[in-house]
């Protein structure tokens, strides 16, 4: 067995192309793959979001019937946030986290290749629910059907196997995240570069830090939600069964308790990248840095004592919603803290306004209008008038997209020639941001109006003179310009990698070690494990201060010269990476496998568990670097 | 200069570093793991003996629970190590432990149940 | 299996891989808390029998519970046998370790199948949902944790668990432990508490 496996992995290192691809580590090869497969799940999310879009344009349209139109707003819902921000996110946690801390790469380097391919399955599984409704090419859709949400019993009810493809989905993604969660607090803690103290860590690696404490502790209370919906609905158990006495509310505690924390996990990543952006483009350290990281931390924590803000109008009693209130309007007070002082960091700086600046201000207008309208729920009476209506969808799409998102264009715009070598074409991207931008405003300011003048929110259509057409007009010719703007995204991308503009290693001089190697980096990232002297530490090699505090080039200070690198290509210093694997692939396969048998045949559960088995035990077998 | 020490992190190490010596000093051996298992096999006799007693009804709830908890310290102190390993592992389980207590708390009592 | 001393190398001083596992423990806990939470949630609360005083066999489960209890006493001394250096020992205790593991899962099995007898299956009631649900998750890694132990009594048997790599018996040991622990709340709140 060993032998075999050793000569398995032989193999796999002579592997080129797609195969190495497959057995890949590789922190950053890794990251890549979830950046690009979440944005597919971004394009594929999105036009379903145009789709609704164009059946709401007018009154009474039936482009889509209500049937369809459920089962699309729930895999929009459920495939932006578990598809495409989070693992955006997660993107971001694998490219940057080694960098940032001055490592060759994380803690679980397989571990990490698990996560990613146990996403991609848990994607492509829920999505092929759509499939299994009858004929699609009739329009006869097998998706899910209960709201991102799924609350019971409504969920229940649903016919057919859409809620069980959607449940064991959010399962298997449950594991992804699970998986990378450990793995990154176990990097952070662990593989510091000497120096790298706590406090010395950029931002975006404390909210990588805090987050992934938040899904390693609100993961497991969804994971048993939604056994307990699968139980119900495949077993005949009675979790949230009203004739037997079970509670559907229960359901709506589980899900929010884990809700909560889960638009943290969504919004946190963005304002780290939000936070290493400004400093770089206003040429002055983040102000305020301890407060930002401690306001983060108190975030975190507050956010476990909100859930029940999404549950005001469920009768829980005038003092336990008194008392979500407060708690949900004293978690504005942290977030009003990190806002105030990114923009002491714009304050005063010399601004050089390229597109991920722009983003990273976009980020914080949306968002403050975001926190904002939040506020505004928080408040009992004033909520029992918003709850499940348009002024809801405005606010959560004002922090996800207008927040998460712009927040997420921010880190793709900067950190692009660090791991393509490119730059990404200012023009196009500043055209890609004004009509995000803008389509933005126009597709979900007219949803709060919407909202305040009663429209609920997941109807299919509306009866004409409800007052509600013009607005509704209008948010659909703002999600178009959206959709062009991602086009034009898309274009700057190609044309940006033809155009071969090199970066070079440190194109926005900026403050982190990641700029401090070459663009790409070399697989082992650091030639030599840096020594870390102060925040921003590459920075300081760069600049010192004069008497006047403004920063003064060092001389032969700077990053790595790619030229030096080239007679160092592969191991020639001796530096030990971790060997490709396949087994993290096979493993992850076993899952939806197991999922897919325990919707239709448990001989298929069998296979399933087999081939698990076997990535586990070869796993766990083959040595993991020789 | 150790690693550990250019590192410039205090806390943990030098907890680590107490921890060994105290690991040096009163290293569990078997017999004291035996010990532990005895007084744990009585603690479960003492608490199906009581359930029996109609005698102590009233006080029966919280008896079992301070027996049961006393249960759970001893293993997590002693077999789990806890008593000789880093802080950081307590404070991860204290923390899942009490946010789980507490969530828990919380939802029974505003859907309407009983902690016990 | 690293073989470098990892604690040198990392940044807390701690072990990669101990500290996956401490994180993955305090995760479980809301795991478990939940599913605790929605057996009390629902304790009391069925509509139609069997109920559990109907059903419970306080001798047969506390003879159970003492089983699993003794299970962590024998897998600690395994971890005591590798640390210095006795392999027999090692092999006996996990072993026991395993048997015992196997033994309350038997348990278990005989437990379901008696209550399943007398009427309470997954979706008879409210009891029964929970019952079966907190338990079954909790066996399930009581089996997990069986197919660990003796996985790992194979290697040892190969000769392939050496005095330097009792780090997968500690692990191995820390997870064995946790499931005991939880048995134990679940025997105190579950079992013996009847309101
Ligand atoms: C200042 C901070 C925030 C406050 C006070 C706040 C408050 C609220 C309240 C009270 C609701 C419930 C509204 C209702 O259903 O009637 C809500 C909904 C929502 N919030 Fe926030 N929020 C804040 C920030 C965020 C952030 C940062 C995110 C995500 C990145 C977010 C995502 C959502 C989502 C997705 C919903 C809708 C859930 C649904 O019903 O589908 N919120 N918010
Ligand atoms: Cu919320």
């Amino acid at each position: 067995m060993v032998g075999a496996l050793r000569r398995l992995r032989q193999e796999g290192e002579s592997y080129q192309g797609v195969w190495s691809w497959l057995t890949t580590v590789d922190h950053k090869r890794i990251g890549i793959m979830y950046g690009v497969t979440a944005f597919l799940f971004f394009l594929m999310g999105g036009i379903e979001a145009l789709l609704l879009r164009i059946q709401l344009s007018s009154p009474n349209n039936a482009v889509l019937d209500p049937d369809q139109y459920n089962r699309i707003f729930t895999m929009h819902g459920t495939t932006m946030i578990f598809l495409v921000v989070m693992p955006l996110s997660a993107a971001f946690f694998n490219l940057l986290i080694p960098l940032m801390i001055g490592a060759r790469d994380v803690a679980f380097p397989r571990l990490n290749a698990f996560s990613f391919w146990v996403f991609l399955g848990g994607g492509l599984f829920m999505n092929a629910s759509f499939f299994t409704g009858g004929n699609i090419l009739k329009g006869e859709l097998g998706a899910p059907d209960a709201g991102w949400f799924g609350y019971a019993p409504l969920s229940l009810q649903s016919a057919g196997t859409g809620i069980d493809f959607w449940a064991f989905g959010l399962l298997i993604l449950g594991v992804a995240s699970m998986a990378s969660g450990f793995n990154f607090i176990v990097t952070i803690f662990n593989m510091r570069a000497p120096g790298m103290t706590l406090l010395r860590m950029p931002l975006f690696v404390w909210m990588t830090l805090v987050t992934s404490f938040l899904i390693i502790f609100a993961m497991p209370i969804i994971t048993v939600a939604l056994f307990q919906l699968l139980f119900d609905r495949l077993y005949g158990a009675n979790f949230f069964n009203f004739e037997a006495g079970g509670q559907p509310l229960l359901w709506q505690h589980m899900f929010w308790l884990f809700g909560h924390p889960e638009v943290y996990i969504l919004i946190l990543p963005a304002m780290g990248i939000v936070s290493e952006v400004l400093p770089t483009f206003s040429r002055k350290p983040l102000f305020g840095y301890p407060f930002v990281v401690i306001s983060g931390l108190a975030i975190a924590f507050m956010s476990w004592g909100v859930w029940a803000h999404h549950m005001y109008t469920t009768g829980l009693g005038p003092i336990a919603n008194s008392a979500f209130g407060v708690s949900t309007i004293l978690i504005a007070v942290p977030t009003g803290i990190k806002i105030f002082n990114w923009l002491a960091t714009l304050w005063g700086g010399a601004i050089s306004l390229k597109t991920p600046l722009f983003f990273a201000v976009g980020f914080i207008s949306m968002f403050v209008i975001g926190g904002l309208t939040g506020v505004i729920h928080s408040i009992v009476p004033s909520d029992y008038q918003q709850q499940d209506t348009y002024f809801v969808v405005a606010h959560l799409h004002q922090v996800l997209l207008g927040g998460a998102m712009f927040g997420l264009f921010a880190g793709i715009y900067y950190w692009f020639p660090k791991f393509t070598g490119r730059l990404l074409h200012e023009g196009w991207g500043q055209l890609h941001f004004w009509l995000m931008f803008i389509g933005f405003n126009i597709t979900f300011q007219p949803m709060m109006i919407l909202g305040l003048l009663g429209m609920p929110r997941r109807i299919y259509s509306y009866p004409e003179g409800a007052g509600w057409e013009w607005w509704n007009a209008v948010a659909t010719v703002g999600a178009l310009l959206i959709g062009v703007s991602i086009l034009v995204f898309m274009f700057n991308v190609v044309l940006s990698l033809r155009r071969n503009d090199q970066a070079g290693p440190d194109p926005w001089d900026g403050r982190t070690l990641e700029w401090a190697i070459p663009s790409p980096p070399p697989a082992y990232n650091f030639r030599e494990i840096p020594t870390v002297r102060a925040r921003d530490d590459f920075w300081h090699q760069k600049y010192e201060e004069d008497e006047t505090g403004r920063p003064v080039p060092i001389v032969g200070g700077g990053a790595q010269e790619p030229e030096e690198e080239e007679h160092a290509e592969g191991e020639g210093h001796g530096i030990h990476m971790p060997s490709p694997s396949f087994f993290p692939l096979i493993a992850a396969i076993g899952l939806p496998i197991i999922a897919t048998g325990l919707i239709y045949d448990a001989a298929i559960v069998a296979v399933g568990v087999a081939v698990l088995v076997v990535g586990i035990y070869g796993w766990a077998l083959e040595p993991a670097s020789e | 200069m150790t690693l550990a020490e250019s590192r410039g992190i205090k806390g943990p190490t030098e907890r680590e570093a107490e921890a060994e010596e105290v690991k040096e000093g009163a290293h569990p051996g078997p017999l004291e793991y035996v010990k532990i298992g005895l007084i744990l096999a009585v603690i479960t006799a003492v608490e199906v003996g009581i359930y029996y007693i109609e005698a102590i009804e009233d006080v029966l709830v919280p008896i079992l629970i301070v027996l049961s908890a006393i249960k759970f310290t001893l293993v997590v102190l002693w077999f789990m190590h806890l008593r000789f390993d880093s802080r950081l592992f307590s404070w991860l389980l204290a923390g899942g432990l009490m946010l789980a207590g507490i969530l828990m708390v919380i939802v029974l009592s505003t859907l309407g149940g009983r902690l016990v | 299996m690293s073989h470098t001393p990892a604690a040198l190398e990392t940044g807390t001083g701690l072990d990669n891989r101990k500290l996956l596992m401490w994180l993955f423990l305090a995760s479980e806990c809301l795991l478990f808390g939940s599913l605790i939470g929605a057996y009390l949630l629902y304790r009391g609360q069925s509509v139609v029998g069997p109920y559990p005083e109907d059903l419970f066999d306080i001798p047969f489960t506390s003879v159970s519970a003492f089983v699993l209890l003794m299970s962590s006493v024998t897998m600690v001394l395994a971890l005591a046998a590798i640390q210095r250096g006795d392999q027999r020992g090692l092999r006996i205790w996990l072993l026991s370790t395993a048997l015992l593991g196997l033994l309350f899962l038997s348990g278990q099995a005989f437990e379901f199948t008696e209550f399943n007898h007398e009427g309470l299956s997954l979706s008879s009631n409210l009891f029964g949902t929970t019952f079966f649900v907190l338990t079954g998750f909790h066996g399930a890694h009581v089996t997990v944790g069986v197919l660990i132990l003796l996985s790992l009594l194979v290697m040892a048997w190969r000769g392939r668990l050496t005095q330097s790599q009792s780090l997968n018996i500690e692990l191995a040991g820390l997870y064995w432990h946790f499931v005991d622990v939880v048995w134990i709340v679940i025997f105190t709140l579950i079992y013996l508490i009847q309101p």
